[in-house]
C-alpha cells in the first residue's frame, strides 16, 4: 500500500465527486437550467428596449448566478454527510482543509463553470458589446469560485440542520455581495469606457484571500456539524 | 513511541445533550485484545465508541493511544484505527470496486485493483464487483463497508454494530476475519447484539448501564 500525497488526495476528491456527478446528472443540469431560464426571464418581462437591457444586463447575469450557485450549496457536504463518508473523511490521516478544498474545487466545477461557460449566449439577449461580454467571462471566473468557497462555509455550518437550504443562502449571500458589487463594476466600467483594473484587483484579491482562508474555515465547521 | 500499541481509557465521562451516559469509565485494550460494549438502547455505546475516535470530547476524563492523548496524536492515531460506524459511508451510484478504492484513498491509501477485488471476494461479493452498490442488497453493502478493514491495515478496529444486516454465512467469516487480526496483534472494540464468538480468544464485556 502506497501512501497518497497531498495533491494526490485533492485529485482524487475532484474525480469522485464529478464522477458521482455524472452518474447523477440531474443536480448538475437543474443549476444551470434554473441560471438560463432566470436570466431569460428578464428580456420578456422588461420589454425589448436595448438601452435599458444593455444598462442591467451585467447586474441580472450575476445575481442570477448568485441565486443559481445558491441552488447547489446544500448538496456540497449533505450527502456525504448522510451516508457516512464526512465520518470517515474525519478520521482519514490527512488534512480535511484539503479534501474540503477538493470539494470546493468540484462543486465550482459543476455549479459555476457551466454558468461562466453559457453566459456569454444568455448575455446576447441583453445586446451586449463584444468587450463587454469578454469581461462578464473574466468576473464571472474570478468572482464564481469566491461563491463557491464562501458557500462552503454556510453549508457547512448548517450541516444536518432542518431548513438548512434556505438557512445557507440567508448566511453565503450577504458575504456575497463584494463580488456582486465589483464583478457587475468591471462590466459596466467596460461599457463607459473606464478603467476596469480596481475591479478586477479587488476580485482577483476575494479569490486569493477566499482560497486561502475558506477551506480551513469550512473545515473547522464541518468538524463542530459532526459533534 | 515505540511501546506496544494499546488504547487506555482513563475515567472518562460522556454526556449526550444534558443527559449523563457513563462516567469513570476505565479500560485498557492491548494487543490480540477483543473487548464487546454492551448496554442497553441508548445506554451510550455508539457514543463510547465516537469518544474513542476522536469525534467526541469526553466530558472528563482521557483516552490514550500508546501512553498520550489521542487529541494531541492527531493524524498517527488515525493511520492505526479503523473505524465502521451504523452508516456505511458508500455511495449508490459507484461500483462495489470503486467504492472500495475511493474510501482507501479517502484514507490516504492507493490499492491496486487486484487488492480490492482481492478484498471483495474474500468478503463473498464474487460477481457484484462492478455491480452499481444501489442494486444490492443490505448485507451486501454491508459487506462492502467491511471490505475496508482488510484493506487498510489498521492496528485498532472500532465497530459499531459490524453483523447489522449480515446473514449467518458473513457472521462466521466476520469471526474468522476479527480471529485472524487479533492474532496479527490487532485489537478489536465493538457492540453487538448479537452473539460473536472468536475460536482461541477470551471475550472482555464491557458493560454500559
Amino acid at each position: 500500500m502506497n501512501k497518497l500525497s497531498l495533491f494526490g488526495l485533492l485529485g482524487l476528491v475532484v474525480r469522485r465527486d464529478l464522477l458521482l456527478a455524472m452518474r447523477r446528472r440531474a443536480d448538475v443540469l437543474t443549476t444551470l437550467i434554473f441560471f438560463v431560464m432566470v436570466v431569460s426571464l428578464f428580456p420578456l418581462g422588461v420589454g425589448p428596449e436595448p438601452e435599458m437591457l444593455r444598462k442591467m444586463s451585467s447586474g441580472v447575469l450575476w445575481v442570477a448566478a448568485l441565486l443559481a450557485s445558491m441552488l447547489s450549496l446544500p448538496r456540497m457536504f449533505s450527502a456525504d454527510y448522510l451516508d457516512g463518508t464526512l465520518e470517515q473523511m474525519m478520521l482519514a490521516p490527512q488534512s480535511l482543509t484539503m479534501l474540503v478544498l477538493g470539494k470546493i474545487a468540484a462543486h465550482w466545477m459543476l455549479s459555476g463553470l457551466p454558468l461562466v461557460l453559457i453566459a456569454p449566449v444568455l448575455g446576447l439577449q441583453f445586446d451586449m458589446s463584444p468587450q463587454a461580454l469578454w469581461m462578464l467571462v473574466l468576473v464571472l471566473l474570478l468572482g464564481t469560485p469566491v461563491l463557491s468557497m464562501i458557500g462552503a462555509i454556510g453549508a457547512a455550518l448548517t450541516l444536518g440542520l432542518r431548513g438548512g437550504g434556505v438557512l445557507v443562502s440567508l448566511l453565503v449571500l450577504p458575504l456575497c455581495i463584494p463580488v456582486l458589487i465589483f464583478g457587475t463594476g468591471a462590466v459596466e466600467a467596460v461599457n463607459s469606457g473606464m478603467s476596469v483594473v480596481s475591479n478586477l484587483s479587488f476580485l482577483g484579491a476575494f479569490l486569493l484571500f477566499a482560497l486561502v482562508f475558506s477551506p480551513f474555515v469550512a473545515a473547522q465547521a464541518l468538524r463542530i456539524s459532526m459533534e | 513511541m515505540q511501546q506496544t500499541p494499546k488504547l487506555e481509557v482513563q475515567e472518562i465521562a460522556c454526556e449526550r445533550g444534558d443527559h449523563r451516559l457513563f462516567s469513570g469509565l476505565s479500560f485498557t485494550l492491548s494487543a490480540g485484545e477483543l473487548m464487546q460494549v454492551q448496554g442497553a438502547n441508548g445506554s451510550g455505546k455508539t457514543t463510547l465508541l465516537r469518544t474513542l475516535c476522536g469525534f467526541v470530547q469526553p466530558v472528563q476524563g482521557k483516552v490514550l493511544w500508546c501512553g498520550q492523548d489521542i487529541q494531541e496524536w492527531d493524524d498517527a492515531y488515525h493511520t492505526e484505527m479503523c473505524y465502521l460506524g451504523h452508516l456505511n459511508a458508500i455511495k449508490d451510484e459507484l461500483s462495489a470496486l470503486e467504492n472500495l478504492q475511493m474510501s482507501a484513498g479517502l484514507a490516504g491509501y492507493t490499492v491496486t485493483e487486484q487488492q480490492a477485488l482481492a478484498a471483495l471476494r474474500r468478503m463473498g461479493l464474487q460477481r457484484r464487483e462492478h455491480l452499481p452498490v444501489r442494486v444490492l442488497s443490505q448485507g451486501q453493502r454491508r459487506r462492502v463497508a467491511l471490505a475496508r478493514l482488510l484493506i487498510e491495515g489498521a492496528r485498532l478496529w472500532i465497530l459499531d454494530e459490524p453483523l447489522a444486516a449480515l446473514d449467518v454465512g458473513a457472521v462466521g467469516l466476520m469471526q474468522e476475519l476479527i480471529g485472524e487480526h487479533l492474532s496479527k496483534g490487532g485489537m478489536t472494540i465493538f457492540t453487538t447484539h448479537q452473539p460473536l464468538q472468536v475460536a482461541g480468544v477470551q471475550m472482555r464485556q464491557l458493560a454500559l448501564s
